[in-house]
C-alpha cells in the first residue's frame, strides 16, 4: 500500500480569515518508511477549498440517528450542506418534513421519496400536494476518527 | 448618465432567522424580543397579522401570548448577523458595487446596467438567488434615486401582486407610487415632520415632491430638499461603499436586574470597558477619553431619578484594557451616587489615534507598560477563540446584573456545540 502525504489541513472556519498555511511536500511515500530528505514547498492546502465551493451558502449541520449509515453517515458526523446546489434524483439532501429537519437520499422518479440508507427503515413518500422543503445538498461528510477529541469549541 | 439603485431589504429579517432551522415553526406566529427580553424588535408575518405592535412591551401582549401561542425569542445577534454577512456577500457577487445600510438593507449601484439586462429580472434573479442560498426571502426596489429605490421597496413589501419586486424608473409608475403613498412613509420623514407637512398640506408623497425644493429649504433644511429632489428623480445621494472610519465606540446596556451597589456597577463598568477596548483594537486605534455614564430607569416614575456622565482623559492615548479600565474605576466613583437603583450604565471612548502616531508633549509623564500590544492580543485570540475568556478580575464572575435572554436560540452556524441537529 502506498500513500501521499499532501500536508495537513487549516482550521474549518469558513471565512478564511484565519487561514493556517501549511506547506504541501509533494513527494511519494512508501508507507512505513517516509524519507523527507527532498521535500521541497510547492504550494498551501486549505480544506475549506475542498468542501466549500460557496461559503455565504454553506451550512453545517450535525448527524443524530443512524438512518443513513450505508452511505457511509454516521451519528455525531457533521455535514456540510450547500443550499446554492439544486437537489437532484439521487442526492443526499437535508429536508424539512413534518416540521422536522432529516437528512435522506432524495429520489423524484418515479414518484418523490426521501430515502433511507438502511434497511431498518422505511422509504418515507411525499404524497403530491405535500410540501417537500429541500433546505440543501449534502455535499461532504466530516467525521472524527477519534471521537473523544472532536470537535467541541 | 442617469443614475440607478436598488434596495434589498430582508422580510421580517430577525425572525426569519429564527425559523430557518426550525421547519416546525414554519407557520406559527412568533416575535424576538430586546435585550433583556423586554419588548418586542421583530415579528414574523403571522404575529403581524395578529396585530403585535412593534416596541410592544412583553407584559402587555401577555393575554395575545397565551392565547394565540405566539413563541418568544431572545435576540440571537451571533445568528443575525452571520445570516446577514451571507446575504451581503451574494449581494457583492451580483452587483457591481453595495452600500450596507443596515444588518438587512443594502443599497446597489445599478447604474448602466439598464441598458443591458431587464432591470425587473436582475432583480427577481437578486430575490431567488438569496432564497436558494441562505433560505431568507427579501424584497427588491429600484429607482434613480435612493429615496424612490426606498419606496419602490415599501411598495414591493406591501403589494403581494408585485412579487417582492419592483422597478420604479419610469416617471409615471413614480407618480402613481408617491400619489398614494402618505408623506411619512417617504425615508427621512419621520412623525414630528410629517405632521408640519400635514399642516401645510402636504398629506402625500406627490405632494412633497411638487413643493419647490428653495422653498422648502428655506422653511425645512437642506436635507428635505434633497428627499424632495430625490422624490423627482434627481440622485442626491450617492452611495456610501466605505463605512466612514468610527470617531467614538459605544458600549453600554441596560441591566437585567436594578444595580444598587458600587461594587456591582464597577463589574460592569469593567466589563463594558474591556469589550470597547476590544473593538477599539479591532479597528487598530487607540483612544484618549473615556467617558463613564449612570442612569436610574427613565419609566419608574415612583422613584428617585438620577443620571450623569463623566468624561476624564488619558495621558496618551491607549488600547490597553487596564489603562482603559484605571481610568473608568476613576470616573465611575466620581459618577456614582449612593441609594438609587440604576438600570442603565456604559462607557464610552473617544478621541482616536491610529496606533503609536500620537505626540506626547515634552513633559508628559510617558512610561508605558511593557508589552502590552503582545498581551492585549494573546487576550483577544483567547476570547474570540470559543475556547475559554480571560478577563480583569474587576469585571467579576457572578454577575447577576447580566442581560437577560431567557428565550435565546442555539447559535446555529457560528458555535460547534450548536450545529442543527438532523435526524
Amino acid at each position: 500500500m502506498q500513500i501521499s502525504i499532501l500536508g495537513k489541513s487549516c482550521s474549518a472556519t469558513y471565512s478564511g480569515e484565519h487561514q493556517l498555511a501549511i506547506p504541501l511536500f509533494l513527494d511519494r511515500v512508501p508507507a512505513g518508511f517516509p524519507s523527507p530528505a527532498q521535500d521541497y514547498v510547492e504550494r498551501t492546502l486549505d480544506l475549506n477549498e475542498l468542501c466549500i465551493k460557496h461559503p455565504a451558502a454553506t451550512f453545517f449541520v450535525r448527524v443524530e440517528g443512524d438512518s443513513m449509515i450505508e452511505a457511509g453517515i454516521y451519528p455525531n458526523d457533521i455535514l456540510v450542506v450547500d443550499r446554492s446546489v439544486r437537489a437532484e434524483h439521487g442526492d443526499i439532501v437535508i429536508a424539512g418534513f413534518h416540521g422536522e429537519l432529516t437528512v435522506k437520499e432524495l429520489e423524484l422518479k418515479p414518484v418523490t421519496r426521501l430515502v433511507p440508507r438502511n434497511k431498518a427503515y422505511q422509504p418515507i413518500e411525499v404524497p403530491e400536494g405535500c410540501e417537500l422543503e429541500i433546505f440543501g445538498v449534502v455535499t461532504s461528510v466530516v467525521r472524527n476518527m477519534r471521537r473523544k477529541t472532536s470537535a467541541k469549541s | 448618465m442617469s443614475r440607478i439603485f436598488a434596495l434589498v431589504d430582508c422580510n421580517n429579517f430577525y425572525a426569519s432567522c429564527e425559523k430557518l432551522f426550525r421547519p416546525d415553526l414554519k407557520n406559527v406566529p412568533m416575535v424576538v424580543l430586546s435585550n433583556n427580553d423586554g419588548c418586542v424588535v421583530a415579528r414574523s408575518k403571522e404575529a403581524k397579522a395578529l396585530g403585535i405592535k412593534m416596541a410592544v412591551p412583553v407584559f402587555q401582549i401577555q393575554e395575545q401570548i397565551e392565547q394565540h401561542g405566539i413563541l418568544l425569542f431572545s435576540s440571537n445577534y451571533a445568528l443575525y448577523a452571520d445570516l446577514s454577512c451571507r446575504v451581503m456577500t451574494i449581494l457583492e457577487g451580483l452587483a457591481p458595487k453595495v452600500e450596507v445600510y443596515s444588518i438587512d438593507e443594502a443599497f446597489l449601484d445599478l447604474s448602466g446596467l439598464g441598458s443591458a439586462v431587464s432591470l425587473l429580472e436582475f432583480g427577481q434573479n437578486i430575490k431567488e438567488t438569496v432564497a436558494q442560498w441562505v433560505g431568507l426571502s427579501v424584497c427588491v426596489g429600484i429607482a434613480p434615486t435612493k429615496t424612490l429605490a426606498k419606496l419602490a421597496n415599501h411598495a414591493a413589501k406591501k403589494y403581494p401582486a408585485t412579487g417582492g419586486v419592483v422597478d420604479l424608473t419610469q416617471r409615471e409608475r413614480q407618480q402613481r407610487l408617491l400619489a398614494i403613498t402618505p408623506v411619512t412613509d417617504v425615508w427621512g420623514v419621520g412623525r414630528r415632520l410629517g405632521k408640519r407637512l400635514d399642516m401645510m398640506g402636504i398629506k402625500t408623497a406627490l405632494d412633497l415632491a411638487k413643493c419647490v425644493p428653495a422653498t422648502i429649504r428655506n422653511s425645512f433644511s437642506i436635507v428635505l430638499e434633497r428627499t424632495v429632489r430625490e422624490l423627482n428623480g434627481e440622485s442626491c445621494l450617492d452611495l456610501e461603499e466605505l463605512p466612514p472610519t468610527k470617531q467614538q465606540i459605544m458600549c453600554s446596556r441596560s441591566f437585567g436586574s436594578r444595580i444598587t451597589t458600587l461594587e456591582q456597577m464597577s463589574e460592569a463598568i469593567a466589563q463594558y470597558t474591556a469589550r470597547a477596548a476590544e473593538k477599539l483594537r479591532q479597528e487598530n486605534q487607540q483612544a484618549k477619553v473615556l467617558t463613564v455614564f449612570v442612569q436610574t430607569s427613565q419609566f419608574k416614575q415612583s422613584q428617585k431619578m438620577y443620571s450623569n456622565s463623566v468624561t476624564g482623559e488619558l495621558v496618551l492615548p491607549s488600547s490597553d484594557t487596564r489603562e482603559l479600565n484605571e481610568l473608568a474605576m476613576q470616573l465611575l466613583k466620581r459618577v456614582w451616587k449612593e441609594g438609587y437603583s440604576y438600570s442603565k450604565g456604559g462607557v464610552m471612548l473617544s478621541d482616536f489615534y491610529d496606533n503609536d502616531t500620537y505626540q506626547p508633549g515634552l513633559f508628559d509623564d510617558v512610561a508605558k507598560r511593557p508589552n502590552n500590544t503582545k498581551l492585549m492580543a494573546v487576550l483577544d485570540e483567547i476570547n474570540q477563540s470559543g475556547l475559554g475568556k480571560v478577563f480583569l478580575a474587576r469585571q467579576g464572575m457572578n454577575n447577576t446584573w447580566q442581560m437577560k435572554r431567557e428565550y435565546l436560540s442555539p447559535a446555529y452556524t457560528t458555535c460547534w456545540a450548536d450545529l442543527p441537529k438532523i435526524n
